[in-house]
């Protein structure tokens, strides 16, 4: 770095440097926990403008980063100390590599003199999120402080976005030395392409013309490039239907007519007939995810492919693609509309007619749907009505399991952004954090967590932290009192033999263990109860009213209802079953 | 299953060795091979990988290496259209008796004997894998007492270099800061 290179130059501490250069890069909110190797950064932040929020375990410092993050596009920030502080990221650093979540993880380390040496709480963080973040730092000369926080923002933020961690010795934080915010910055390996090749764009609106039965297959990379404004132009101007992953949901909006729902394991007959009887996938920002194909060799057999992404390595990795264009998803989109109405000024278009027909006759034949139990309360109605009444302005965020399935399937998405979820790790615990970082990125949404109650067990330690820091959100827990997920693949596949997966929440001498009802209020949380349909709009509008603390809702549900439909791990999409023992039969005359 | 060799430039920073190695077991491939040194530029560094596998995952391995925000250039090296060393030091034994016919295979294979014991002699040799198995076959009678091998290198023939090119620095503007409610 050269001097012209730089502006200011003054006198401060390694640990004023860390702050000045968090503020430079424009952090506005930081979550975390202090400690030792930390604690000399934490002086100099008690009288910054940025706001830290001080969570109750680092797991959810690292999941509000990432909830911030996707609610407002910015790169979400939390920081922790050496060892154990550090090792509590693991989980939200994986969670955010794989669902490319820009975010900045700072940690201390023990003094650059003791490092090696088993000192105490000392871990080789940069050494154990090698493989789980997008890049990581650890700095011990104080004067690489600001070049390194400006260049982990960058990585974090562009590209495919992901998780940076910048690991600081507490040597480095405590010395002198001179704060220098670097003006460029020389990274030779870090060149992301995001221009798509116009030979490329070419070649694929040649393929989507001549196609018969073309399918836009639309992932989170559409998200994130905030294409979802490009991407309904390119639908509407082609006809061409949609699906949307389960990282993507809101990136097309439910109520459109091309819309198919989202694909895979737990996708809907339309989406997953949709990809798996096609004759061109158009992928956008989408992987090719295990969970979208079901077994890749009998996955949309008659296909051929374009596959955009920013990120070359996605793509031919799990299926080949005929055309790869590599670039930015908006970019991509608006370059593919601009060829494509070219094309038509000249008088060629597509002809999909049989192929929509066909798929709609699908929709409407196969739509979702469940049976709502004789007695007790259904899950998948509660969520149809928490969407019915919050509306699709309001930010959903859920955890992993059957909740997660009837979230993304019974919320009514319009808007992008408005989903947060733990799609690639599938990390049971993610809701409450998440939606506490969502809620302070966009404090006017109304935030819903719609979490089970094994996932709520997880980290509702921070519904404190959501108390205290005045950040009002809204739980909803679809309390089968099991893990329920895993409790429906013992009923298909164990021949119901329920290992483990009873939380036994309601056998203690009638008593409910946890009472979450009891523990909400424990926390400073107004807690509600609600086990019958009758009540369920009364309590969600309570639920709504109440918007100066958190509030918990404890939806206490049937518990043998199932996530449908279901195509079996590992099995062929054609064998999709939309409910138990029941195949869709798909007429093909229109094909 | 073929054989492939990488020329790949990092930059010379403290783990990036960790960081390739790490990504190489994650995704399931196989190194056959390693070497890692200096260039002519200070601050980058060149390993050559050897690995065994079909070519889709290869060009994934180059992918995924690319990713690596500290890998600036991955090459492959075409063996025909290359000079690829390896260097081995083996140490024989040899007795008054046997010393003439492992001298003989030295001079033959163009190798260095770099030092001598009263029961064993100790030979460097060069060249490309290939011929170095062949050497080490002839020494086998006379009883190989210890040797160690070092990773490939490789150059590209002719006068192009990966390297010059690479080397421009082209730095990207720092994004203004947002201002700070409050």
């Amino acid at each position: 770095m050269t001097e012209q290179g730089t502006t200011s130059g003054e006198r401060v501490t390694g640990a004023q440097s860390l702050i000045k250069s968090l503020e430079s890069a424009g952090a506005e909110n930081i979550f975390g926990i202090p400690g030792g190797a930390i604690l000399p950064a934490y002086d100099p932040l008690y009288d910054s403008r940025i706001r830290h929020i001080l969570v109750r375990h680092e797991q959810g410092a690292g999941h509000a980063a990432q909830g911030y993050a996707v609610a407002t596009g910015k790169v979400g920030v939390c920081m922790a100390t050496s060892g154990p502080g550090a090792t509590n990221l693991v989980t939200p650093l994986a969670d955010a590599h794989m669902d490319s979540v820009p975010m900045v993880a700072v940690t201390g380390q023990v003094p650059a003199a003791a490092i090696g040496t088993d000192a105490f709480q000392e871990a080789d963080i940069r050494g154990i999120t090698m493989p789980i973040t997008k890049h990581n730092f650890l700095v011990t000369n104080p004067d690489d402080i600001p070049r390194v926080v400006a260049e982990a923002f960058y990585i974090a933020s562009t590209g495919r976005p992901g998780p940076v961690l910048v690991d600081v010795a507490k040597s480095a934080l405590q010395a002198q030395t001179t704060f220098r915010w670097p003006t460029e910055l020389n990274l030779p390996g870090y060149r992301p392409v995001t221009r798509p090749h116009s030979k490329q764009v070419r070649e694929a609106s040649r393929l989507i013309l001549e196609s018969r039965r073309p399918v836009l297959y639309v992932g989170g990379g559409v998200i994130r490039a905030r294409a979802s404004k490009e991407l309904r132009t390119l639908a509407e101007l082609t006809g061409i239907p949609v699906v949307t992953t389960l990282m993507a949901r809101g990136a097309f909006p439910d109520s459109h007519p091309q819309h198919l729902g989202m694909p895979g394991m737990h996708g809907t007959v339309a989406a997953v007939a949709g990809l798996q009887k096609s004759d061109l996938i158009i992928n956008l920002g989408a992987r090719f995810d295990d969970r979208v194909t079901g077994n890749l060799d009998s996955f949309a057999p008659g296909a051929k492919v374009i596959h955009a992404d920013i990120d070359p390595a996605e793509i031919g990795k799990n299926r080949v693609a005929d055309v790869p264009i590599v670039g930015d998803a908006r970019e991509v989109i608006a370059d593919l509309v601009v060829a494509l109405q070219a094309e038509q000024e000249k008088g060629t278009t597509g002809d999909y007619e049989g192929w929509v027909k066909f798929l709609a006759g699908v929709k409407m034949q196969y739509p979702l749907g469940y049976d709502a139990p004789a007695e007790g309360l259904a899950p998948q109605y509660v969520i149809e009505r928490i969407s019915g009444i919050a509306g699709p302005e309001a930010i959903y965020v859920s955890g992993v399991g059957q909740h997660q399935m009837w979230a993304t399937h019974y919320v009514h998405f319009e808007h992008p952004n408005t989903w947060i979820n733990s799609g690639g790790l599938g990390t049971m615990g993610f809701a409450v954090p998440a939606a506490m970082g969502a809620k302070v990125g966009r404090p006017e949404a109304c935030v819903w967590a719609i979490d089970g109650d094994g996932c709520f067990q997880m980290t509702n330690q921070e519904l404190a932290t959501c108390t205290i820091e005045n950040i009002p959100i809204k739980v909803a827990i679809i309390n089968n009192e099991s893990l329920g997920m895993v409790r429906q693949w013992q009923t298909l596949f164990y021949e119901g033999r329920y290992s483990n997966t009873d939380l036994q929440s309601q056998v203690q001498n009638s008593r409910r263990v946890p009472d979450f009802v009891k523990l909400a209020e424990a926390y400073g949380a107004v807690g509600l109860s609600c086990d019958h349909p009758s009540e369920v709009d009364a309590t969600i509008n309570k639920a709504m009213e109440i918007n100066d603390v958190p509030v918990v809702v404890d939806f206490r549900v049937e518990r043998d209802a199932m996530v449908w439909p279901m195509v079996a791990a590992g099995t062929s999409n054609d064998n999709i079953k939309y409910a138990r023992d029941l195949a869709p039969e798909f007429e093909e005359d229109d094909l | 299953m073929s054989t492939h060799t990488l020329s790949v430039l990092v930059e010379n920073k403290p783990g990036v060795l960790a960081r390739i190695a790490g990504l190489f077991s994650r995704r399931g491939f196989n190194i056959d091979s390693l070497a890692v040194g200096p260039t002519e530029h200070p601050e980058v560094s060149r390993m050559t990988i050897v690995v065994s596998v079909e070519d889709s995952p290869l060009e994934q391995v180059t992918k995924q290496l690319n990713k690596l925000v500290e890998v600036i250039k991955i090459v492959e090296l075409d063996d025909h259209d290359s000079i690829e060393r390896e260097l081995l030091l083996v140490k024989v034994k040899a007795d008054a008796e046997t010393r003439g016919q492992v001298l003989d295979a030295v001079q033959l294979f163009r190798a260095k004997v770099v030092d001598v014991a009263p029961d064993a002699i100790t030979i460097e040799v060069t060249g490309n894998a290939g011929k170095l198995r062949d050497f080490l076959a002839v020494l086998e009678p006379f009883g190989v007492r210890e040797l160690v091998q070092s990773g490939m290198v490789a150059i590209g023939r002719g006068s192009r270099s990966i390297t010059e090119r690479t080397m421009r620095p082209v730095p990207v503007p720092v994004p203004a800061a947002r201002a700070i409610p409050g």
